[in-house]
């Protein structure tokens, strides 16, 4: 029988007044992002923040509970930006997105830094609810970084999935880890570079006894990444249904699928707020069209991130989609 | 007869050279610090400053930054947009159908009030009519007016209405032309539709230019249209703009140090080219020499007749002192430029023909 369970990859938009709380704390400049060393203040800000949001998952009702990833100004590049060995730069655009981030400028030995997972800690500190870990994948966090010390882009690809794995040991205990690899999808992988983009995938993967999903989005992976993706040893692959249906199908119908599937079938992007009767019909209509029979565990997600709505909404999103999980249950009882 | 009248119809009277390169800018200006005061007592429900008193704050900046490009000497002015908050917020409070949901992020702390399309867009009120008349009113030079451009309009709003993106920069691109007549018929005669959009998704210039052809339906032949964008891989939209119906495009070059200027040496550059001469991502003055030397750039691309001098973009971030050092060192290159090519100083082999229209 199939298990629906409502997440999000994370990477939340603040509550307004955390927004205006660090707006003053921080500043407005480039040199006013996250250093990864702030000071009580901040930190207390954050952690009011962090509060919220988890609160607001809890009573949306969502199964799976991500800590927010409020302090990640550099959204996925977060993890290199407050890295000793590496030097912010210009500010440049975050995919084709209105949104910009510091380029991280590799420098030196990526070695164990612990931020990513001092904030898990802090979130299992709030809920005993099912907790899910966020990550960027490696060839996403590799693509957004600029490399001044490892010389060649298989050195860096494999040294930053040897930094990431790093960071996943020392995680609290967590119940699925989200590896985020829209840069599969934007700026895909070239013939050779595919297949080491799946084993950089694999050695994250290998660091977690939890479920690992790896969530493309922005559109559809060419079917050659996508097929090299099946060879990680990894529980689930997401599809943007939001953004490209045709393609997500055609994967699956003509390379089959993991045994669980995550499913991003709320906008991450838009306003408009899903009926959840309908996200649970668009799940349905994909199963209509794959040959799997029966997957283990389907993820009811948003297809992207979720930091461009305005917070509200995103509250709203997760209501629907924590709705849309239990009217599947119910229809696959 | 003029070379090229729709531009000439802006040179002033006592210009001083026989050779006229037109000064402008892009519109945005830094506010002074007393009218982002002002705004705040504005807004403190405790504070007796009021609506009456605000508004009063608003034309005082309005007149004197309109004043302060004057003083810098540019033939073209603009009230620097002091009334503007910022370039899709300000038109969406303006047009019906639109609603807001909250501040989203941009980077870092610095966020923006995205707005949402929930109904289709319709045309209640005019959205600059009184900010272009009190400018006119204000200066004796001729005013040119900025308006933020459907496809950007659309691009950076939630659409929650629309089939798609290219149906709502459509219905957008009709009100915009409704309040281009309104301008028109209260006197405006240069208008720049600024579309920086463009440049994150430049595979739409072909929406872009379907949304001008709206733009542009009844308006005065005579009535000077731009387009400014900025910030993007120009090879990526020319030749393709080139089928655009506007007099100019107003485009950022020195921030990248000319490094795509061959872009638009193939085929030949048809439009009139506003050419960013001075960075405004830089905070200081570049030499009067230095912007010479950016001007000549262009002329790499155009003839004389067909250059317009103007900063890379918006200068509203920078400082206000170094704003108006860089509008003052523009126009000083300006005439420079302007009295070497009187003298026959320049050699020209390098820039084509004046183009046929």
């Amino acid at each position: 029988m199939t298990e629906y369970v409502s997440t999000t990859p994370g990477l939340f938009p603040l509550p307004d007044f955390a927004k205006a709380e660090l707006s003053a704390l921080k500043g407005h400049q480039k040199h006013d992002l996250i250093s990864g060393d702030e000071g009580e203040e901040i930190t207390t800000a954050y952690e009011k923040g962090r509060d919220a949001v988890i609160t607001a998952q809890l009573e949306a009702g969502l199964d799976l509970v991500s800590e927010g990833q409020l302090r990640w100004d550099d959204m996925l590049a977060h993890p290199l930006a407050v890295h000793d060995a590496v030097d912010t730069q210009g500010i440049v655009r975050y995919y084709d997105n209105n949104n910009f981030y510091r380029d991280p400028v590799v420098t030196g030995d990526l070695t164990f830094s612990g931020d990513v997972a001092a904030e898990l800690e802090a979130a299992s500190s709030l809920t005993d609810s099912p907790l899910q870990a966020v990550l960027p994948g490696p060839y996403s966090l590799a693509d957004l970084a600029t490399d001044q010390y490892y010389g060649d882009e298989e050195t860096f690809l494999e040294a930053i999935a040897d930094f990431l794995a790093g960071e996943v040991e020392a995680f609290p205990e967590h119940d699925t880890l989200f590896l985020l690899e829209p840069s599969l999808i934007e700026s895909a992988p070239g013939d050779g570079i595919d297949e080491l983009a799946s084993e950089a995938i694999d050695r994250v993967a290998q660091a977690t006894d939890a479920p690992v999903v790896v969530h493309p989005f922005y559109g559809a992976l060419e079917e050659k990444v996508y097929a090299h993706l099946l060879d990680a040893d990894i529980d689930a692959v997401g599809f943007d249904f939001v953004t490209e249906q045709d393609q997500s199908l055609y994967n699956i119908q003509e390379y089959g699928a993991t045994d669980d599937v995550a499913l991003g079938l709320v906008d991450g992007q838009n306003t408009l707020v899903e009926d959840p009767e309908a996200v649970r019909d668009r799940a349905e209509w994909v199963f209509d069209r794959v040959p799997v029979t029966d997957f283990e565990t389907v993820y009811l997600t948003t297809n992207t991130e979720t930091f461009y709505l305005p917070y509200a909404k995103f509250e709203a999103k997760l209501e629907a989609l924590a709705e849309a999980a239990t009217l599947a249950e119910v229809a696959a009882v | 007869m003029s070379a090229n009248e729709n531009r000439d119809q802006f040179r002033p009277d006592d210009h001083e050279n026989d050779h006229f390169l037109l000064t402008t800018v892009v519109g945005s200006y830094p506010k002074p610090k007393w009218l982002n005061r002002a705004k705040e007592l504005y807004q403190d429900p405790d504070h007796s400053f009021d609506e009456d008193d605000y508004q009063e704050a608003l034309d005082d900046a309005s007149r004197l930054i309109t004043n302060e490009h004057e003083r810098a000497g540019l033939d073209v002015v603009v009230d620097g947009e002091m009334r503007r908050n910022e370039m899709v917020e300000f038109f969406a409070h303006r047009i019906e159908g639109y609603e807001f949901n909250g501040p989203v992020k941009v980077w870092g702390h610095n966020y923006f009030d995205k707005p949402s399309v929930v109904n289709e867009v319709e045309y209640t009120e005019t959205w600059l009519v009184d900010e272009y008349k009190f400018t006119a009113e204000a200066t004796t030079r001729p005013v040119k007016v900025p308006i933020t451009g459907p496809y950007t309009l659309a691009n950076w709003s939630f659409n929650e209405a629309y089939e798609d993106e290219e149906a709502l920069a459509y219905d957008l691109a009709n009100l915009v032309n409704e309040e281009i007549e309104k301008l028109v018929e209260a006197g405006a005669r240069y208008i720049q539709i600024d579309e920086p959009a463009l440049a994150t998704t430049p595979d739409d210039h072909a929406i872009v230019g379907e949304c001008l052809e709206r733009i542009v339906k009844d308006i005065p032949d005579d009535v000077r249209i731009g387009l400014h964008v900025c910030y993007g891989d120009y090879s990526r939209i020319y030749p393709e703009i080139l089928e655009f119906p506007v007099d100019e495009f107003d485009l950022e070059l020195a921030n990248g140090d000319y490094d795509q200027l061959e872009v638009f040496t193939d085929p030949d550059f048809t439009k009139d080219l506003a050419l960013g001469v001075t960075d405004v991502h830089v905070a200081e003055v570049e030499s009067v020499e230095q912007i010479e030397r950016n001007i000549k750039k262009g002329l790499e691309i155009v003839p004389p007749e067909q250059l317009i001098v103007s900063p890379d973009c918006g200068v509203k971030l920078l400082p206000r002192e170094v704003a108006y050092g860089k509008m003052g060192n523009m126009v000083d290159a300006a005439r420079n430029v302007e009295a070497q090519l009187d003298a026959g100083e320049l050699d020209l082999s390098q820039t084509p023909t004046p183009a046929d229209d």
